[in-house]
């Protein structure tokens, strides 16, 4: 069975900031410089999920894109965007909202809902100069 | 989220603009022409490279990050865009016996980042020459 790649975009925005409440103000502000700003900022994030799987013979898809987008819909856009990461998403209660956790946490919050197609990557690009990739590797 | 330590991939991207020529001592005048054509003109031309840098690593749970974003721009930064932007390729260094094609661009650029960045594993770089053109090297 041909295995294929398919990859579904969306974009949100959201405010963040980055602070560990273990760290000293001056440490914070050494390790985090203008993203320690405690009233936050924020980015247009773009999201790229690929799921990867055989294609159905019926339907000559990997996975329907309608129950894809309804997915990331559901467990990622209505959750993140137009939040502020830090005290409307559980996740960054303690974990800090950088692109890598985020990427982490969109994997986590997508990968138990996959059952025919299997999540592959997760890609997340703060700007379009930054971008974090996710395989689920430990 | 637990703070079991997840490995990812964190990729920033760079604009170094410069100029070059692709031209081989090796080969006669037409040979050069035929060969490279239009980049062999005399005088050079140059390009908007966009240089993408691609690491890895555990996700420090204390920070969220893989490497600080400050330390690999700094490097970045001193090492790259202040030896490769704004600068005619061909006169320096590393080109002086080598083709200052995008793929030797590419090599150099690894090397530099592998032998100076220590903060996380370094998995490639990417370069785009122009929209419609990159190269990537992985150290292979």
């Amino acid at each position: 069975m041909s295995v294929v790649y398919l990859t579904r975009k969306a974009e949100f925005s959201a405010s963040h900031y980055y602070h560990n409440p273990k760290l000293s103000a001056e440490e914070n502000q050494r390790l985090f410089g203008k993203c320690n700003n405690a009233n936050g900022h924020g980015h247009n994030y773009v999201l790229e999920v690929t799921v990867k799987g055989p294609v159905n013979g019926k339907s000559g898809f990997v996975v329907d894109l309608r129950d894809l987008k309804e997915v990331m819909g559901r467990e990622v856009l209505d959750a993140l965007d137009h939040r502020f990461l830090n005290k409307e998403v559980p996740e960054f209660f303690t974990a800090i909202p950088t692109t890598e956790n985020l990427s982490i946490a969109i994997w986590q919050r997508l990968e138990p809902k996959f059952t025919a197609a299997q999540l592959h990557r997760v890609r997340v690009y703060e700007t379009p100069e930054l971008f974090v990739d996710f395989y689920g590797e430990a | 989220m637990s703070l079991k330590k997840y490995k990812a991939h964190l990729t920033r991207r760079y604009m170094v603009s410069a100029s070059h020529r692709l031209h081989s001592d090796e080969l006669s005048e037409p040979e050069n022409d035929a060969l490279y054509g239009k980049c062999n003109n005399p005088f050079g031309h140059g390009h908007n490279y966009m240089v993408e840098v691609t690491v890895s690593g555990p996700v420090d749970p204390e920070t969220g990050m893989v490497c600080n974003l400050l330390d690999l721009d700094g490097f970045v930064h001193a090492e790259i865009r202040e030896r490769f932007d704004h600068q005619n390729l061909n006169l320096l260094p590393e080109f002086a016996k080598l083709v200052p094609t995008t793929e030797n661009l590419c090599i150099a650029i690894y090397e530099i980042l592998k032998r100076g960045f220590k903060a996380a594993h370094l998995e490639k770089v990417r370069i785009e020459e122009t929209m419609m053109n990159s190269f990537e090297y992985a150290g292979d």
